[in-house]
This record gives C-alpha cells, sequence and structure tokens, in this order.
C-alpha cells in the first residue's frame, strides 16, 4: 500500500501512514492542536493550514470549499476532518 | 417620573424613541426564569429590536422571540409601514432575535437582509428555506438610508459563529447585538432608570461571554473607537448613561490576571488530582516532582478533595497545561473529576495541554475515558494516560516523574521531533 507522511509542525511529529488517510486519524492521536468540532465537515472548527504538499491531499469538495469560503478560510487552508492523504510529504499545522 | 410608555392607553403596544430617528420595538418577558437551559434569571429578560429611519428608507435591527411577535409588529407598526422598510439586520441568529423575522419577511418582501458572513448556513439550517435572499457582510461593509447609514462590524463567536454589530454613525449608536447585554427584565428600559441590573450583567458576561475572551478582545478593536452616545444590546437596558463604561468592563473581563506573576516565557501546568488509598496521590506528588525540572514551566498540584470547582475553572482557564489524576472506581473516574470537567465549557481550553494518570484496582477506564473528554474539550493530548495497578511500585514512580518531565517539556516545546508509524498509535 501506498506511504505517505504527516508532518505535524505544531508538535514537531512525522507520522508515516498509508495512502488514503484522513488527517483527522492522527492528528489527535499524536496531540497537534488541530482541534474539532463536528467531524463531519460542517463547522469549521478543524481549519489548518497546509505548508508543504497541498497536492498531496485529496481536492477539497463542493462543501469543504463552501465552509471554507464561510469561514473565510485562507488559501492553503483545509478542513482537516475531510482532507486525505493521497502520498509523498505534507505538513502542516494549526491556524 | 421614571417609567417610560410602552403601551398607549388602551393597552396597545407603542416603540419607544431612543432618538428622532430611532426606536426601540422589542418585547419584555418578565416571567422568563431559565434561558437557554444555562442561565437563570431572576425577573426574565427583554428581546430589544430596533427600527431606524433615513430619508430613504427605513432598517429593522434584529427581530424578537416567535411567542412575543405580536409586540413587535405592533411596536414596528406604531413608527413605520412595512412597505418602508428597505433593510432587515440580523445581527444574531439566534430564536430568541429572529423568531418574528418569516413573519416580517413576508410582511416586507421588498426589504433587503443583510447578515453576517459566518451566518449563512445557519439561516438556512433556520428558515428552511433554500431560496432566501440575503447579503453576507463584514467590517467595513455599508448600508445607506439616505441621510441615515448602517455599518457593519465583524464580531464573530460573541457568542455564536454568526454575531456582528451593527453601528449607524450618524446617531452614534451602536446595536451590539447579545454583547453588552443581560437578561433582566425593565419597563424602564435605560441603564439610567433600571434597577440594579449590574450582577446581571456580570454574569452573562461570564456564562455568554467568557468562552470566547479572545474573540471579545478582537470585537473590542473595532468598537473602542467609535463614537457613541449609546449602546442597543438585544437583551437588557438598553445603555445610553455612559456607554463606554460598558466597554471598559468587558475589557476587564477580558484580560488575564496571571500574567504579571509569571517569566516571559515560562508556562504553567496545573495538576488536579483525587485520590482514595493515596496511591493517585503518590503518582501526582512523583509527576509534580518530574515537571518541576523544566526551569520555564510553573507548576502546581492541588488535591481536589480540599477545594471547590469555581475556582479551580479560573485556574484553569489561565493555565497553559491541565493533567488530571483519578482512580478508577466501577469502571468510571470519581464524580468530582467529571464535576470539574462538566464545569469547563464557560472557559477556552483550545490547545490547551492535557495529560491523565491514575490508580486503579482491576479494569482502570478513568484515565482513558477523561484522555477522551479532555480532547473533545478540544485540548491536545500528546502523551498516552499514566494508569497503575493499585499501589505504584518504585519503578512506576520513576515512570510518573518521566510523564510529568515529558509534559512540562512538551509545554516548552523542549521535546525532541519524532517520527511515527501511523500502526503504532
Amino acid at each position: 500500500m501506498a506511504k505517505a507522511t504527516i508532518t505535524f509542525e505544531d508538535i514537531n511529529v512525522t507520522v508515516t501512514v498509508p495512502a488514503g488517510t484522513r488527517v483527522i486519524e492522527v492528528s489527535e492521536k499524536v496531540g497537534s492542536g488541530i482541534t474539532y468540532g463536528c467531524r463531519e465537515g460542517d463547522c469549521g472548527t478543524c481549519i489548518m493550514k497546509v505548508t508543504a504538499g497541498w497536492n498531496n491531499l485529496t481536492e477539497p469538495s463542493v462543501l469543504e470549499d463552501k465552509i471554507l469560503r464561510e469561514n473565510m478560510a485562507g488559501k492553503h487552508n483545509r478542513l482537516a476532518c475531510q482532507a486525505q492523504v493521497l502520498g509523498g510529504e505534507i505538513s502542516l499545522k494549526p491556524v | 417620573m421614571n417609567s417610560v410608555r410602552l403601551e398607549s392607553e388602551d393597552g396597545v403596544p407603542l416603540a419607544v424613541a431612543l432618538s428622532e430617528r430611532v426606536h426601540w420595538v422589542g418585547a419584555l418577558d418578565p416571567n422568563l426564569r431559565t434561558f437557554d437551559i444555562i442561565l437563570k434569571t431572576a425577573n426574565g429578560t427583554s428581546y430589544n429590536a430596533y427600527v431606524i429611519r433615513g430619508s430613504e428608507g427605513v432598517a429593522v435591527i434584529d427581530t424578537v422571540k416567535e411567542g412575543f411577535a405580536n409586540d413587535f409588529f405592533a411596536r414596528l407598526e406604531s413608527v413605520a409601514d412595512y412597505s418602508e422598510i428597505k433593510v432587515i439586520v440580523l445581527n444574531h441568529l439566534e430564536p430568541d432575535h429572529t423568531g418574528a423575522l418569516p413573519e416580517l419577511m413576508k410582511r416586507a418582501p421588498q426589504a433587503q437582509l443583510f447578515i453576517s458572513q459566518k451566518a449563512q448556513s445557519m439561516l438556512k439550517g433556520l428558515l428552511k428555506q433554500d431560496e432566501l435572499s440575503f447579503t453576507p457582510v463584514l467590517t467595513g461593509d455599508k448600508v445607506s438610508l439616505g441621510d441615515r447609514s448602517l455599518e457593519f462590524l465583524h464580531t464573530p463567536y460573541l457568542h455564536w459563529p454568526d454575531t456582528q454589530c451593527t453601528y449607524a454613525p450618524e446617531e452614534a449608536m451602536l446595536f451590539s447585538g447579545d454583547v453588552f447585554g443581560c437578561h433582566f427584565c425593565d419597563n424602564r428600559l435605560y441603564n439610567d432608570k433600571v434597577g440594579d441590573f449590574r450582577f446581571s450583567f456580570e454574569y452573562y458576561y461570564a456564562h455568554i461571554m467568557r468562552p470566547f475572551k479572545e474573540y471579545v478582545v478582537r470585537a473590542l478593536e473595532l468598537i473602542e473607537p467609535l463614537p457613541l452616545k449609546l449602546i442597543a444590546p438585544t437583551h437588557g437596558p438598553i445603555l445610553r448613561d455612559r456607554p463606554q463604561h460598558y466597554i471598559q468592563r468587558y475589557r476587564q473581563l477580558s484580560s488575564p490576571a496571571l500574567h504579571n506573576e509569571l517569566r516571559p516565557n515560562q508556562k504553567t501546568l496545573l495538576i488536579f488530582y483525587i485520590s482514595s488509598y493515596g496511591n493517585t496521590r503518590r503518582m501526582a506528588e512523583a509527576i509534580y516532582q518530574g515537571a518541576m525540572q523544566v526551569e520555564d514551566v510553573r507548576v502546581s498540584l492541588y488535591d481536589l478533595e480540599g477545594g471547590e470547582v469555581s475556582p479551580f475553572v479560573d485556574l484553569i482557564e489561565e493555565a497553559d497545561g491541565l493533567v488530571l489524576g483519578t482512580p478508577t472506581i466501577n469502571g468510571d473516574a470519581v464524580k468530582p473529576i467529571w464535576d470539574l470537567l462538566s464545569s469547563l465549557t464557560v472557559v477556552n481550553l483550545k490547545n490547551k495541554l492535557g495529560g491523565v494518570f491514575g490508580s486503579y484496582g482491576w479494569t482502570g477506564e478513568g484515565v482513558r475515558l477523561v484522555e477522551d473528554r479532555l480532547r473533545g474539550l478540544k485540548l491536545r493530548v500528546p502523551i498516552q494516560g499514566l494508569r497503575v495497578k493499585l499501589i505504584p511500585t518504585d519503578d512506576e514512580i520513576l515512570e510518573c516523574k518521566a510523564f510529568g518531565l515529558e509534559l512540562a517539556q512538551e509545554l516548552t516545546g523542549a521535546r525532541e521531533s519524532r517520527v511515527i508509524n501511523f500502526a503504532d498509535l
């Protein structure tokens, strides 16, 4: 299975994960400061900043785009409960 | 004469003039005793709504709870015709302020609805109408009513994501939504006429605004520079006597108290425990000793049995890290721990460091359950909780010291970078 790495910059932890993993599945277990509310892409609590490897995550869905817009999210922001890893190296941190 | 005339002689509700162009068209709810499950009120509340008239149209700012719509419409009709309404502003979408909105939109279909950027999905959730037309606004957006105008201030999370304030510059009035409000019902309306509402003001802040202090501070940056003759909140007295006093009070209530006692860059770690046979206490003391090895962390140790919840909540609000020690009894953490945890929703815990430990007899679920609760409260829990079966051995005491050291290092950022395999988590 394809592997990828996610680096949580706020806690200096890198996790090797299988492709398809959602960020939410990892970030709480390692204690990153990304926090969650609804956990289903509706509330915008888990907005995170992707500092490297933007293209190594799945594209945001129409619904995720809408929530990001309503929350005035920045250019490299994603919802951690929605973004899935495709492969390669990704770095991110809480906003 | 202290009274304000809210009704005609034959009992028809009347609007109250705040100025030549601005009227209160709200409703009084003197019999309410519990608001929104979480708040008590000893003398009810008011649902304040306002009308402002410009040379080119009328704006309605907020409405009332649905059951009080008749009072609202009667007062509105006493100062404006529905055909004159050009603008409806919703500063906050909670049902006690939007209950009369659907009917108002039917009666004034030409009116343009202004809501905050963050209110959009909430409006759909409340009104269940997909085809609804509205204009989302942010700080800097304005709408003209001819010789009067409205300017919007984006003040989210006071106390919902959608909240905003609306400023009328020609009147020097701020329509502040729930900000600066309180549950206090008095038909004299104005802060210089009503009974003593100070405790209600403070109580409202403590339960409604306190969890969002950082957003209060951001909102104050927008509000403090405004020339103000009057603040018109959606609950409680209209603040026309020394409105700046209430702004200053919000600033005080939102400022941290502890900073002066800490060295620059020093972090604070609080360890709370409760113990039946002294085993969890021994763990707590060892964790305390371990954490104290890190110079830039101010560590405090508290036995929950010796204190009340409220001051502990105050301590936690300003701490950087929170460690809880609980035995497991009958498969659960003990009640004093849950009492503390269930009292923490009035403070912002986001991104604080959390940790859990405890002694147990045979199953030890308490530690994991509390870890889950801390995550639910939006703390980060990077180090797996420490459990010890019954009496800690010397080696286990050393583990506790290492756990404390690791937690303190996590606070100061001194932990080394790590590479972890997902399968090992």
